[in-house]
């Protein structure tokens, strides 16, 4: 009942995210990818994205506080982010860098600030929300393996 | 044409010569004028001139007379005075000196006379005795001794300033003489010709006055006379200086030049006075005769002007003044009438383009009609087509396409319906088609129309149709549309709350209706100062306020309870339903907008008039929608009016005649209407819903799949209604499944668990006959707030169809088991499966779940995070099928990676040529070339040209699209096996 239970919680988190607009359906697409013969791939997909995205933007935050920006950094950096981003289907960090890409071809630095920290938040967002689901899944699986023994 | 300017050039040459012409006769006239003028004013100057002669020479006359006659007075009374003191005293008491100093001393009585002399007749018997008494010799005039005459005259007496003369015989002078003779004949005084006096040179005349010895009588004969004589008076007028003084005297003395002549020879006369050549002006003069008293003798007097008289200034001013007035009339008359022509002209050629402009209104209309014509046909051919292609066996895409393809289609042929609508309503020939159509399925097409835009703006939107009109109608079904679709899109975009709804009805009951409730506050303009009051409902589709009473609900209910009876009556044999062939719909479009403002009531059908400029401005649209909408009702043989309260709403309400499709109904019923499934013959639903008005629409919908439905309007209600059929209804009619349907506002968390308990309980009870629970919700948010917690979502605008097919989703019935698509994955599977693939992109995440992806379909994936890795990879030879390339990469981009892979492929390639022709073992070695497929976010047209540029198969969107991914390996893979 708790696996039943723990299941459930996990489906309510994936729809909750879904209906948020945090996810698309690139992340079905990711989950159907995922089967037997690679277990771990979504897992291993979202850390390799968390780590990348995080490493971006401290990089952003560095070249926007300083007095000259170098907008074509920044140009690849917010590239990047938005093209793993779509990857892995987190829409909401997607659409975040596509907004950002409008300052920053205007060269207008406050509404790229402004536009980091809406990706800031909408990357913690999810991040946060990828955890509570690993974790889930980590303890879904634990109770796989203990019924198996 | 050519002609027209012609003749016009030729008029226009001869108006030319015309003017010309005029204008010449008339300068020419205006100088004769002036000439005229001049010369009129000059004659009337001299004839003035003249006149003045005439009274200056006239004056002159009379008082040169005048003063010689006073002269010859004086003289003669010299005379007498010598006769008296002389001859009748004895001895005369005259002498030399008395007579000298008289005559001085009465001078001033003879200004004329230089001076005045007495001779004594002197026989030649008497003149030794004179000679001797007087002390001197008779001398003649030449100062010598006197011959010897029978008589002398010798001068004993003179005058002072003519003592030069004392002693002359006056008889030795040839003119002294005759006058002498001629003086003793007459007894008067007479005057010799002209001649150069002794003393001053001066012309001059001498006057000889006899003195008789004894009183002669008046009638006395000359030889008594000449008997008489004694001596003779003589004096000298010195007419010279004379006429000199007396001229000085008078006014206007330098102008005249005066001539006196003596004229006695009328032949050759002589000078008397004045220059003996006239000079001066000679033409203008003038004679007056001059009597001196002496008949024998004539004189006139010739005054002239001794200067031409100046022409007088007005001469020349005068008529130049007339001269100019003519000319500036002249010019007047002249820019008068070149105004005219050019105005008559301008209107000419204004008539011209006017003719011109209609002319082209015309023609643009049958352009436009033409063109349309055109375009609609071959469109028809696209639009047939794609019909055809969507009968056949398609897959989802190719029909999603296909289906695509057929809306743009449709789109644009309405578009240039439109337009062409326009062109022929201009035109005044538009005809309606009469073919059988459903209405209700027209209707539902334009309600899904605007079902995104409602849901959108949050709007009910809603659809009834009276039971009792026809299910098939002969008509234009596409006007009939294009109508409601106006009046639905017009009101759509003016409402922002509330609801639009259209019904349906037939005229003869709706009217009754309405007139069995004639409401006094029809006409939204009486009390359009009432806003709805906050917190009042209204019993209409939403609950606000509609600005057309009649459409509240109790009048719906009216209606809705006289159809009722309606529908039973044909089976008591009503007569009424099949009485005519001729159906008369009246058609309400209801909304909650924003109305229409009072003042643009009355223009609300003008074409391309809106309410007022801002409305287009915040709306849009051209305006051209409510003008066509109304030609095309009176078309259909209706009227179209409205009722409109500003804040509260407008309803337009349009009445169309239609007809009964009479045979064949139902072949006709089943070509027009959208086939509604069967499936739910006979099913049962209970709805609940608070607002009655709302209920009876989805009863409409659901009635119309053959649904039975009892609105409740609580979900207690409905739950006691449960459980009530749940006796009757399970036995009997257990195969059929049960519907429960819930307006999203009836829906709150107390019934949701009353339900679900009451639900629960049947669950347990009777598996085999669970209703449906399905809410109705109005939008997205709805949708997904209550979404988990009832079986199904219907999405509002209700229409039928679309009803159907969630409930067959629902009850998972006539679900066609959904074809495996022959192109899907499975494809792309066999496609890649087996193949060595490289991934070439910077970013890990992409590149994990690319080559996830890839593998997916059993691919080999190798991967590399740079352009100058995948270089080093690809050196030849490798094991490579395809590569995938990230087209934006640090230090090399994917595009200079492509040409370098080319590059070094043509070097090897070259080689093998060159060495395969040495060695001979090449034959089967086949060209290198790797399909590179780019991978790119933004697709465009020029990173797709760039792609091709650099030697790229393909490109694919990132993240992958399985449709995408499948055509563009299948073109690559599939165009190398076929090499």
């Amino acid at each position: 009942m708790a696996l039943l239970a723990l299941k459930e919680q996990l489906n309510v988190l994936l729809n909750s995210m879904f209906a948020e607009g945090l996810l698309d359906q690139q992340f079905q697409q990711l989950q159907m990818l995922q089967d037997g013969s690679s277990p771990g791939f979504v897992a291993e997909v979202i850390t390799l994205f968390c780590e990348d995205s995080e490493r971006i933007l401290t990089e952003l935050s560095k070249l926007l506080e300083q007095q000259v920006v170098d907008y074509q950094k920044v140009d690849a950096y917010v590239h990047q982010l938005k093209g793993s981003s779509a990857s892995v289907g987190a829409q909401n960090v997607k659409l975040a860098c596509a907004q950002f890409r409008q300052f920053y071809e205007e060269n207008n630095k406050e509404g790229c600030i402004r536009a980091l920290n809406v990706v800031k938040h909408e990357f913690y967002r999810v991040r946060n929300k990828f955890d509570n689901m690993f974790q889930l899944e980590q303890r879904i699986q634990a109770y796989d393996a203990k019924q198996q023994n | 044409m050519g002609s027209r300017e012609v003749t016009g050039g030729g008029l226009w040459r001869r108006w030319w010569l015309n003017r010309t012409a005029i204008v010449v006769v008339w300068v020419a006239t205006s100088m004769a004028i002036w000439v005229g003028l001049h010369w009129y004013i000059r004659r009337l100057s001299m004839r003035k001139a003249e006149e003045g002669l005439v009274s200056m020479c006239e004056e002159r006359a009379r008082m040169l007379q005048d003063q010689f006659a006073v002269s010859v007075n004086h003289v003669h009374a010299l005379a007498i005075l010598v006769s008296t003191f002389h001859y009748q005293k004895d001895p005369p008491s005259l002498d030399q000196e008395t007579f000298a100093d008289y005559t001085a001393r009465t001078s001033f009585e003879r200004p004329l006379l230089s001076g005045v002399a007495y001779a004594q007749r002197v026989f030649h018997s008497e003149r030794e005795l004179f000679e001797s008494q007087q002390g001197w010799t008779i001398r003649t005039m030449k100062k010598e001794p006197s011959p010897v005459q029978d008589e002398y005259a010798p001068v004993i007496y003179s005058q002072e300033t003519i003592s030069y003369i004392g002693a002359l015989d006056m008889m030795s002078g040839e003119e002294d003489r005759e006058n002498i003779l001629r003086a003793r004949a007459t007894g008067k005084a007479v005057l010799t010709s002209p001649f150069r006096l002794l003393g001053s040179n001066h012309l001059g005349v001498v006057l000889t006055f006899p003195v008789y010895r004894s009183d002669l009588s008046a009638d006395a004969t000359v030889e008594q006379r000449v008997e008489a004589t004694a001596g003779y008076l003589g004096g000298a007028f010195d007419v010279e200086s004379l006429v000199e003084n007396l001229l000085r005297q008078l006014a206007g003395n330098q102008d005249l030049m005066v001539n006196v002549y003596d004229i006695t020879n009328a032949s050759k006369p002589l000078v008397m006075y004045g220059p003996q050549l006239p000079d001066g002006f000679v033409s203008l003069s003038h004679i007056s005769m001059l009597d001196f008293g002496d008949p024998f003798r004539k004189h006139h007097m010739v005054c002239r002007y001794s200067k031409r008289p100046p022409v007088p200034l007005s001469a020349m001013t005068t008529p130049s003044g007339v001269f100019v007035i003519c000319m500036l009339a002249g010019y007047i008359l002249y820019a008068a009438w070149n105004r005219y022509d050019n105005v008559k002209e301008d209107c000419r050629k204004m008539e011209e383009l006017k003719k011109q402009a209609e002319a082209a209104d015309v023609a643009k209309s049958q352009f436009l009609a033409t063109v349309s014509h055109e375009i609609r046909t071959p469109m028809n051919g696209v639009l047939g087509m794609l019909d055809m292609l969507l009968d056949t066996d398609l897959n989802s895409t190719q029909k999603d396409y296909a289906q695509t393809a057929q809306v743009c289609g449709k789109a644009l042929i309405s578009l240039i319906n439109e337009v062409l609508d326009r062109a022929k309503i201009e035109a005044g020939k538009l005809e309606l088609e009469s073919v059988a159509f459903d209405l209700r399925s027209v209707l539902d097409d334009v309600i899904s129309l605007f079902s995104a835009k409602s849901r959108e703006k949050g709007i009910e939107l809603a659809v009834y149709v009276s039971d009792r009109v026809p299910e098939v109608l002969l008509g234009d079904p596409g006007r009939f549309r294009q109508i409601i679709t106006n009046l639905v899109g017009n009101s759509i975009k003016f409402t922002e709350r509330g609801h639009i709804f259209v019904q349906v009805h037939l005229a003869d009951h709706s009217n009754l209706v309405t007139d069995a409730k004639v409401d006094a506050g029809l006409n939204g303009h009486r009390d359009e100062a009432r806003v709805v009051s906050i917190g009042t409902k209204y019993n209409t589709l939403s609950g606000l306020e509609a600005a057309d009473s009649r459409n509240n609900w109790e009048n719906f209910k009216l209606l809705l309870s006289y159809e009722s009876t309606m529908l039973h009556a044909p089976e008591n044999g009503m007569p009424y339903e099949n009485s005519s062939d001729v159906v008369t719909l009246v058609v309400s479009v209801e909304d909650t907008g924003i109305g229409i403002p009072l003042l643009a009531q009355d223009r609300v059908f003008t074409p391309f008039m809106q309410a007022d400029s801002s409305t287009s401005r915040n709306y849009g649209g051209t305006g051209i929608g409510l003008s066509i909408s109304k030609c095309l009702v009176e078309l259909m043989g209706g009227q179209i009016n409205f009722v409109s309260r500003p804040h509260v709403g407008s309803t337009f309400t349009f009445t169309a005649v239609l007809k009964r499709a009479t045979s064949s109904g139902t072949d006709a019923r089943r070509d027009v209407s959208d086939n509604l499934p069967t499936c739910f013959k006979g099913a049962k639903a209970i709805l609940v819903d608070r607002r009655p008005v709302r209920a009876a629409v989805t009863k409409y919908h659901l009635q119309r799949l053959g649904i039975t439905v009892e609105p409740v309007s609580t979900v207690d209600l409905a739950v006691h209604a449960l459980s009530v059929c749940n006796g009757s209804s399970t036995s009997g009619d257990g195969k059929h499944p049960f519907l429960f349907l819930i307006e999203n506002d009836s829906w709150g968390s107390k019934e949701d668990v009353c339900l679900q308990e009451q639900l629960l309980e049947r669950r347990n009870g009777y598996t085999a006959d669970v209703p449906k629970v399905i809410l109705l919700a109005n939008s997205d948010a709805e949708k997904t707030k209550l979404s988990f917690s009832v079986d199904t979502v219907i999405m509002k605008p209700l229409r039928s169809s679309t009803v159907a097919a969630c409930l067959q989703h629902a009850l998972g019935m006539g679900l066609r088991p959904s074809k495996e698509k022959p192109n899907g994955p499975a494809g792309l599977h066999d496609l890649l499966v087996g193949k060595n693939i490289l991934v070439v992109d910077d970013n890990k995440v992409n590149l994990r779940v690319a080559a996830g992806t890839l593998k997916k379909y059993g691919a080999k994936v190798e991967c590399t995070e740079s352009g100058k890795d995948a270089l080093v990879i690809l050196q030849m030879p490798h094991k490579f099928d395809a590569c995938f390339m990230d087209v934006q990469m640090p230090e090399m981009d994917g595009f200079e990676a492509t040409r370098q892979i080319r590059l070094m492929e043509s070097k090897v390639n070259e080689q093998t040529k060159n060495g395969g022709t040495a060695s001979e073992e090449g034959s089967t070695n086949t060209q290198w070339h790797l399909p590179i497929l780019a991978m790119t976010a933004d697709v465009i047209q020029a990173t797709y040209e760039e792609c091709m540029k650099c030697g790229m198969d393909g490109y694919v969107s990132k993240p992958f699209e399985e449709k995408q991914l499948h055509q563009a390996v299948a073109k690559v893979f599939l165009q190398g096996s076929s090499h």
